[in-house]
């Protein structure tokens, strides 16, 4: 590794290798499953095979009696439990919230859900236990798709939802005023898309440890979370009934969440109340990709018919959105907020529709329990809109392109109110990143092969897709997002402090954390430049609660936009203070001191100045501090942002499909995203690129499948098909920076942008390839088999 | 993913291990793990023990003369590395380098494959297109069983339990024209249909004899006997293999799932004969 000693190098904007990674890569992490504490035993969980039915019995005696076994307990043990809490509700609506308990109680609602627990010496011996309690269930009914599950007649999961529905939300204009518009548009296009359900699959899958203190009455938990504060706050004050103090949290090495590490999970209170049960042995419980699959949240899933009004030259007048939206069997954590506030609110995309209507029913099935996925509605949106502009363009005959730029919200429109609730977009300029990615891909040129092709019948067909996408991050103002306002149960704010210790060495404690993000590096490049330390010098501590401030944690790419900014202005305080002390130091005004890279002098005077570590030193010590000066540089900030970040791009892909078989051969795949000012390019390439792979798979490989009987026909890494670096093409990533105003750095946040725009851009390009055939859409995920029926296979 | 209990043997000889085997009805083989160990983690497979092949010597070993011998336990990479397999069934050494990914190719074995049989495996098409065929030794003594007559059914051989495969021949095949064709299943990377060609040339361009084995779409691996009929003392031309690949999935009983349906793989039967015809004689 090279040294970044110097001071005087700019580091924000420096594609800097993660410090991180070594220790990663070569197994010296820490994830959970490395943790072994003395005395540990393990938890293994039985789980329903039925997808909805009433528990008639448990019968544990057999696995009591195995060896190694310490106990088995089942859903009873634990009716002093709350239910979990659901932290996000719906904004404005009545919601029908039926949380999970630790362990059901009475009735299970989706194969999978944990009915008893087996408590063994190691994990091996609690696995056999397992296998050997028996459970029988009385059968409900099930139903697996959101539709369906609203009909009259359909299997009921919860008393307080009739006809499964948890809530009815919609943004935007009254229907009958869109429906106007529809009927007056002078091209109408409806569509019925479906936005499949997908598994996250972090390749970390997810567990916890609890461990009671029965000397102090005080319990740790360690757990793979993206948020170990407000896990605190929800076990504690909603779970457990017990004061928050008693608690801490701790996430380790957390190896990917994608947002299915952000909730609260059954695990986490269960391996805590388990703990003080057995008298402090420390409890384990570490699912396996099967459990995985089963039971931890899952994405999208939403059935949607639009409606779509539009001149003949392409441009959009209407937008009518119908969405259920399949939650699965309980609503977690902060279901609720995803297909309202971070779906509905994001459809108008980067155009200007003049009339939007979205209609939302959100709906329980026997199904996982859907939530955020990376990107979070956002993803659902884009495809919603994208897809839109695809079909406007087959409708008109406009050009794709053309479509989009005819309708983007113009640079001089910002900061601009879509009118369906969101906040105002803060800055963008979508049309040079549009021509940008259309020159790069040679676009014209690739049209041309296109239309050769088809004029030679060649069995190898092109297709272009694009995607100019939106999206929203750095989720915050506490007062909009809050409960009054979007319903999210407390406010979004993120705090940071930092101390220069005596030393010089400086310290950052931050209330988000990574989970492969690279925050350790991106962090401390942030620091060197502001405070003007080498950034060998500066550590960023993280993702325990004991030791770190308050924070919401990490998803929404809110870390840099929100945290980031939680850091920068910790750091001007301590600057300031600093620069006052140097003042006082120099016998000097402190209007006359000059602060330049961790330097402070009088003005003119550059040699006789004080370094930032002097200062540290002095104002440690504390002989000889100014009137009332406290001692140390040590500043901690809550920041709550005035608005969100909008990031955007265009992604364009290009893909070859066989005519004979419907293979799809992705050729080329172009993004120009703006994500702000970067701090580090290496890193948001690297988001970038696995949030692009992540968002193709969906285009063309993954999909959650249950059958009729609730059972997860996908319910291993042999059925469901995550990328492997064989089936992504190379990215050609380019970027326009157009910071943004919300926070004093500019940046918005690049976590999520690859996913959120390649889904549209990768489907749009596959049915691109056959639109000449007649094809205006498929249904993802796109197989060779639905490409090789939509142009005629199999019809005979 | 916690296995069943079971115990661990490794013998030092072959006779020991069919001893064993014997001896524990229950008992499994294992070679390189990569579909026995999965399914225990899965407890699909609970083996009372496991008889790990390693320590016997004499079983990785790779030979030509005229025909190819290879030992059961030769890893996919080494057959795929192998200058000797190269030059007498090249399709053989392009195959193990296409199949799972590095980690199953540095210690999956052909032995292993043939052994277990999966109705989606690239070797079972591949060696039973080359007529390839096994020694195998048990209780009785050795014995040669011929591709043809070793797969049975889904995941099952003529094997019996306490048989164990000890090597794999080719017979020489100097001049045979051959392909593998396979359309990947996205997540296992196991074959959704894979078609596997070997044309023994006769003169002047003639195709003296045909052996074509499908495999992904069937139970277990299965020759395409009527493309075979059609391609016999044809010569190569377009027509011919147009009409091989026309009749390629005659008679046979196509599975379907939820990646591909019956329909869709009977397609590809055809579609993918074509190819490894056209690629086998291009
Ligand atoms: C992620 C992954 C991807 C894969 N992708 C593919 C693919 O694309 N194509 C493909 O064809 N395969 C694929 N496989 C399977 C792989 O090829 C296996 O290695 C192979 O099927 C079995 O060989 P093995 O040596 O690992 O056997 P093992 O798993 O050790 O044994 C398999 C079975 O054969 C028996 N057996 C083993 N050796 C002998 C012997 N010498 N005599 C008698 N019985 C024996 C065992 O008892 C056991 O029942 C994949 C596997 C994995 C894990």
């Amino acid at each position: 590794m090279s040294a970044i000693l110097d001071p005087t190098r700019k580091l924000v904007g420096q594609p800097i290798k993660r410090r991180e990674d070594p220790r990663l890569i070569a197994g010296a992490g820490a994830y959970l499953d490395d943790i072994k504490l003395t005395g540990m035993v393990h938890a293994a969980l039985v789980r329903s095979t039925s997808a909805h039915g009433r528990i008639k019995s448990i019968d544990a005696g057999t696995a009591r009696g195995m060896p190694g076994v310490l106990a088995v307990f089942t859903g009873e043990d634990f009716a002093d439990l709350n239910p979990l809490p659901g932290a996000w509700t719906a904004g404005g609506v009545q919601n029908n919230v039926n949380t999970p308990r630790v362990l059901a109680i009475g009735e299970v609602h989706q194969v999978g859900d944990p009915v008893a627990v087996v408590i063994a010496e190691n994990a091996y011996q609690a696995a056999d236990a397992v296998e050997a309690v028996a459970v029988e269930y009385e059968d409900l009914g099930v139903v697996v798709d959101a539709k369906k599950a609203t009909e009259d007649g359909a299997p009921q999961l919860h008393e307080n939802a009739p006809n499964n529905v948890v809530l009815k939300w919609s943004c935007g204009k009254e229907a009958a005023e869109v429906d106007t518009a529809l009927a007056a548009a002078e091209v109408r296009v409806q569509q019925h898309l479906v936005n499949q359900r997908l598994i996250p699959t972090s390749i970390e899958p997810r567990g916890s440890i609890g461990r009671y203190d029965p000397g102090t009455g005080d319990y740790t938990l360690w757990t793979t979370s993206q948020a170990p504060h407000v896990m605190r706050l929800l076990i504690t004050a909603f779970v457990m009934g017990i004061p928050e103090n008693k608690l801490r949290v701790i996430s380790p090495d957390v190896g990917g969440g994608f947002g299915c590490k952000i909730f609260c999970y059954y695990d986490m209170a269960l391996m805590l109340a388990l703990s003080k049960k057995l008298d402090g042995r420390p409890v384990k419980f570490f699912e396996d990709r099967s459990e995985n699959y089963l039971t931890t949240t899952h994405g999208r899933d939403h059935i949607t018919d639009v409606e779509i009004g539009a001149t003949k030259d392409g441009r959009i007048t209407a937008l009518k959105v119908d969405t259920h939206a399949n939650l699965g069997a309980y609503f977690s954590t902060i279901a609720a907020g995803i297909p309202t506030t971070l779906y509905g609110r994001m459809v108008a995309g980067c155009y200007k529709i003049p009339n939007i209507r979205v209609d939302v029913t959100a709906v329980y099935t026997n199904t996982a329990m859907v939530d955020a996925y990376r990107g979070a509605g956002r993803p659902e949106a884009a495809f919603v809109i994208e897809r839109v502009c695809d079909l406007v363009a087959g409708a008109t005959g406009v050009d794709p392109a053309e479509v989009r730029r005819r309708n983007f919200i113009q640079p001089e429109d910002f900061p601009y109110d879509t009118g369906i609730g969101m906040l105002p977009y803060d800055s963008g300029n979508y049309e040079p990143a549009l021509d940008r990615a259309l020159e790069i891909v040679g676009y014209a040129g690739l049209r041309a092969e296109q239309a050769a092709r088809r004029e030679r019948d060649d069995r190898k067909l092109l297709g272009i897709g694009l995607s100019s996408y939106v999206e929203v991050c750095g989720v915050a103002p506490s007062k909009w997002i809050g409960l009054p306002g979007e319903g999210w149960g407390a406010g979004l704010w993120e705090s940071a402090n930092v101390k220069v210790h005596l030393t010089g060495k400086v310290v950052v404690t931050t209330g988000t954390l990574p989970h492969g993000q690279g925050h350790e590096t991106s962090f401390a490049q942030l620091v060197a430049d502001e405070l003007g330390v080498p950034y060998e010098d500066i550590e960023i501590k993280h993702s325990d609660t004991l030791g770190t401030p308050f924070g919401f944690g990490t998803y929404g790419s809110r870390s840099a936009a929100v945290g980031g900014t939680a850091i920068y202005k910790s750091v001007a305080k301590v600057r300031e203070k600093a620069k006052k002390l140097a003042a006082h130091m120099l016998e000097a005004a402190e209007a006359d001191i000059v602060w330049e890279h961790g330097r402070a002098y009088v003005k003119g005077s550059p040699d006789a100045a004080k370094t930032i570590q002097d200062i540290a030193l002095q104002a440690a010590v504390a002989y000889d501090l100014p009137g009332e000066m406290e001692p140390y540089l040590d500043e901690t900030t809550y920041y709550d942002p005035p608005n969100c970040t909008f990031p955007f791009g265009t992604h364009v892909c290009v893909v070859e499909v066989d005519r004979e078989t419907g293979e799809i051969a992705l050729q080329r795949y172009v993004a120009v995203d703006d994500v702000g000012n970067v701090i580090n390019p290496m890193i948001v390439d690297g988001q970038v690129h696995g949030g692009i792979a992540q968002g193709l798979a969906q285009a063309l490989y993954e999909g959650a499948v249950y059958n009729d009987q609730g059972e997860l026909v996908t319910g291993t890494m042999n059925d469901y098909a995550i990328p492997k670096a064989s089936m992504v093409p190379t990215y050609e990533l380019e970027r326009t920076v157009t910071p943004s105003p919300t926070n004093p750095m500019g940046v918005k946040g690049a976590g999520e942008a690859g996913t959120i725009a390649s889904t549209p851009a990768v489907a749009n390009a596959v049915i691109d390839a056959l639109a000449h055939l007649g094809v205006n859409h498929l249904d993802m995920p796109i197989t060779p088999e639905k490409v090789w029926r939509a142009i005629g296979g199999g019809a005979s | 993913m916690f296995p069943n209990r079971f115990e661990y043997r490794r013998p030092g000889s072959l006779a020991e291990a069919v001893q064993i085997l014997a001896e524990n009805p229950d008992a499994k083989l294992l070679a390189g793990g990569h579909s026995l160990l999965p399914a225990m983690k899965l407890r699909l497979a609970a083996p009372s023990t496991l008889v790990d092949l390693s320590q016997i010597e004499g079983l990785r070993g790779i030979a030509a003369n005229g025909a190819l011998t290879i030992g059961a336990l030769a890893t996919y990479n080494q057959v795929h590395d192998s200058a000797a397999v190269r030059q007498a069934a090249p399709m053989l050494a392009d195959t193990c380098g296409i199949v799972g990914d590095p980690q199953v190719r540095v210690r999956g074995t052909l032995g292993g494959s043939l052994a277990h049989a999966d109705p989606a495996a690239d070797l079972t098409a591949v060696v039973l297109a080359l007529g390839g065929e096994v020694t195998v030794v048990g209780s009785g003594g050795e014995r040669t069983i011929a591709a043809d007559d070793l797969f049975v059914d889904l995941l099952t051989t003529s094997l019996a339990p306490e048989e164990i495969i000890t090597e794999i021949r080719i017979p020489d095949l100097a001049g045979a024209k051959m392909a593998y064709e396979k359309h990947e299943h996205p997540a296992s990377g196991y074959a959704v249909v894979g078609v596997a060609a070997v044309l023994a040339m006769g003169d002047g361009g003639t195709i003296r004899s045909a052996r074509l084995a499908v495999t992904g779409a069937t139970a277990k691996a299965t020759r395409l006997s009527s493309a075979e009929a059609v391609l016999a003392g044809k010569t190569v031309r377009t027509e011919t293999i147009a009409a091989a690949a026309a009749a390629a999935a005659d008679g046979l009983e196509i599975n379907g799932d939820l990646y591909a349906s019956a329909d869709y793989r009977r397609h590809l039967v055809g579609v993918l004969t074509r190819r490894a015809l056209e690629r086998a004689t291009g």
